[in-house]
């Protein structure tokens, strides 16, 4: 019954303090902030390290260019070889990652796609180097028949044109492909898994097919999701070395042409630093330097693009 | 066009869990059934049933007899894609294709049947099922904006005219007004009375009130016991489940002495 003012709100009001941190709290948030800081460090640290010995390769010419006039020739013969070579390979790899992203997350019954998925990601193990291997080994010779058949049949297509050789742009796309073919379909896989049920059962309800299911509601609320993991997937094959290295057979930056079944193809720029480094001193390591410069804005940019899609598809829901 | 279901010794499964045991129902052409019972009875399920939704659930399977008009739905060789074009439904959640406009919203399942289809007649098919929804004077001036930007109510009335447009003989609702505030409520029981004329409809409500409202014949579902599979208690015309039910726990259970 009291009339008293409760003295309670200037308590409330009054403090500018602040709430008492805890150990482990500051600790962790300690620990996840330099953590985050020691990447963007290490990103950085990369990015000036190409800068600063990557520049001097500007007025870089003939010998020190690679027998090309100057360094934009010298890498932009490249840049087109790396592009050319990771388009084909997405190319192939998307509607297979598509497919059997579809199949794990919708099609198979649970029993089935369990097991599949985890030996699509165990193709990630796999290391590069086998993977080049097998693609010089196993996978060029059988492939050649078919170039050849190309070749004679469609050589009007610019695409087939040219001298048959096994260790061809073709080849390299498809071990490529094969290689990204983990990454693009695990981000799908999550991608398409997340499609509402209530949509998928609006669908249904309808009478869709389950065909018609997955073009009516996976794909549509999908369709950022799968543009950032192709984009993603292009991020890795771009700087892919190894594989490339070992089945491309062209020599320097190669040549310019679109036929994607000749040894005379244009190089890309992680095979062509693997397979030049190690005789490169001087002038020429500057050049190389400035190459994988290259290399790294454009992964980048490729990156920051998948991302970019992926988080704005995410707002939009 | 609308027609009658008749459910004999229905047994639902899912894997080796029997979840509903021997469902007899006659469902009349032309009325509203309503199923009322408990969360977790099986409600739902036997609606499922009636359209053979529930098969989506990877192990639900059934034995026994439902027919629609006499047309056996779990007889060998029946495609349950056919069957659900034949019976809509509309479920708990609205759930308008995101990515659609409100016009493309209500012709999906048009489109789905591969009919081609002409400007106009599809015009006449959005704006027949949007009439008959009770949405086309609110939506009429903005049919090509996406379906989301609806609020809730208007969201489930999409969604039925969606399910109507593609004139369906039975329409299933799955608590269709449990996710509306009280006018958009009112405005989807107004629907129902008025889609009477020309469907069968079956509405599962976990709110007495409404299925002594707008239902002719209402279904009591319970559980046996703890662990038990949900039967059907009682099933009689509304007003005598609401004012004299045969069952004591029928009684119990509208009467609000339940749980």
């Amino acid at each position: 019954m009291s009339t008293t003012i409760d003295p309670e709100p200037e308590v409330e009001q009054a403090p500018q303090t602040k709430p008492p941190t805890r150990a482990g709290d500051a600790l962790f948030s300690g620990t996840a902030l330099g953590a985050g800081l020691l990447v963007i460090l290490f990103l950085a640290g990369v990015g000036a390290f190409l800068t600063i010995r990557g520049l001097p390769a500007l007025d870089a010419s003939g010998d020190s260019a690679y027998g090309e006039p100057n360094i934009w020739k010298f890498v932009g013969m490249l840049l087109v070889g790396t592009v050319y070579a990771s388009v084909i390979a997405m190319v192939i790899v998307t509607p297979l990652a598509i497919a059997l992203a579809l199949v794990i997350s919708h099609y198979a019954p649970k029993k089935l796609a369990k097991p599949v998925g985890y030996l699509v990601d165990l193709l990630a193990a796999v290391p590069s180097v086998v993977f080049g291997l097998w693609g010089l080994e196993v996978l060029a010779p059988r492939l050649l028949p078919l170039y050849k058949w190309l070749n004679e049949h469609a050589s009007w297509i610019p695409l087939f044109d040219g001298s048959v050789n096994q260790r061809s742009l073709l080849t390299a796309a498809i071990v490529l492909a094969l290689m990204a073919l983990p990454i693009v379909t695990a981000i799908l896989r999550e991608v398409f898994a997340q499609t509402p049920r209530a949509h998928e059962e609006a669908a249904l309800a309808l009478g869709a097919t389950r065909w018609e299911m997955v073009k009516l509601a996976v794909f549509p609320y999908a369709r950022s999701g799968m543009v950032a993991a192709v984009l993603l997937g292009l991020g890795r094959a771009l700087g892919e070395t190894m594989a490339v290295a070992m089945v491309l057979s062209a020599t320097g930056t190669g040549y310019l042409t679109a036929s994607i079944i000749t040894s005379e193809a244009p190089n890309t720029i992680a095979a062509f630093i693997a397979n030049y480094y190690a005789n490169a001193s001087g002038a020429k390591i500057n050049t190389l330097i400035f190459a994988g410069l290259a290399l790294f804005l454009l992964t980048f940019l490729v990156n920051f693009a998948g991302r970019w899609i992926a988080t704005r598809g995410q707002v939009k829901g | 066009m609308a027609k009658s279901i008749e459910v004999d010794n229905l047994d639902i499964y899912y894997g080796d869990f029997l979840a509903v045991e021997n469902v007899n129902v006659h469902i009349k052409a032309k009325s509203v059934t309503a199923f009322i019972g408990p969360s977790g009875c099986g409600k739902s399920t036997v609606l499922r049933s009636l359209n053979r939704m529930h098969e989506v659930i990877p192990g639900a399977r059934v034995s026994g007899n439902v027919r629609v008009d006499g047309q056996a739905l779990y007889a060998p060789g029946v495609d349950p894609v056919a069957v659900r074009r034949q019976i809509g439904m509309v479920f708990q959640r609205p759930n308008p294709f995101p990515t659609m406009s409100i016009y493309e919203n209500v012709l999906a399942g048009n489109r789905l049947n591969a009919k081609r289809m002409g400007k106009s007649e599809a015009d006449d098919i959005v704006e027949r099922s949007l009439r008959g929804a009770n949405l086309w004077n609110e939506v009429k001036d903005r049919l090509g904006k996406p379906g989301m930007g609806l609020s809730g109510g208007q969201q489930q009335r999409l969604c039925i005219a969606r399910a109507i447009a593609v004139e369906p003989e039975v329409l299933l609702m799955d608590e269709p007004c449990s996710a509306l505030d009280p006018i958009s409520t009112s405005a989807v029981e107004d629907l129902i009375h008025e889609l009477k004329s020309e469907y069968t409809i079956v509405i599962v409500t976990h709110n007495m009130q409404q299925a002594a409202r707008v239902s002719d014949d209402t279904g009591f579902f319970n559980l046996k016991a703890v662990g038990e599979p949900g039967q059907l208690v009682e099933f009689n015309p509304t007003t005598k489940v609401f004012s004299n039910p045969d069952n004591e726990a029928t009684e119990a259970y509208v009467s609000g002495r339940f749980g």
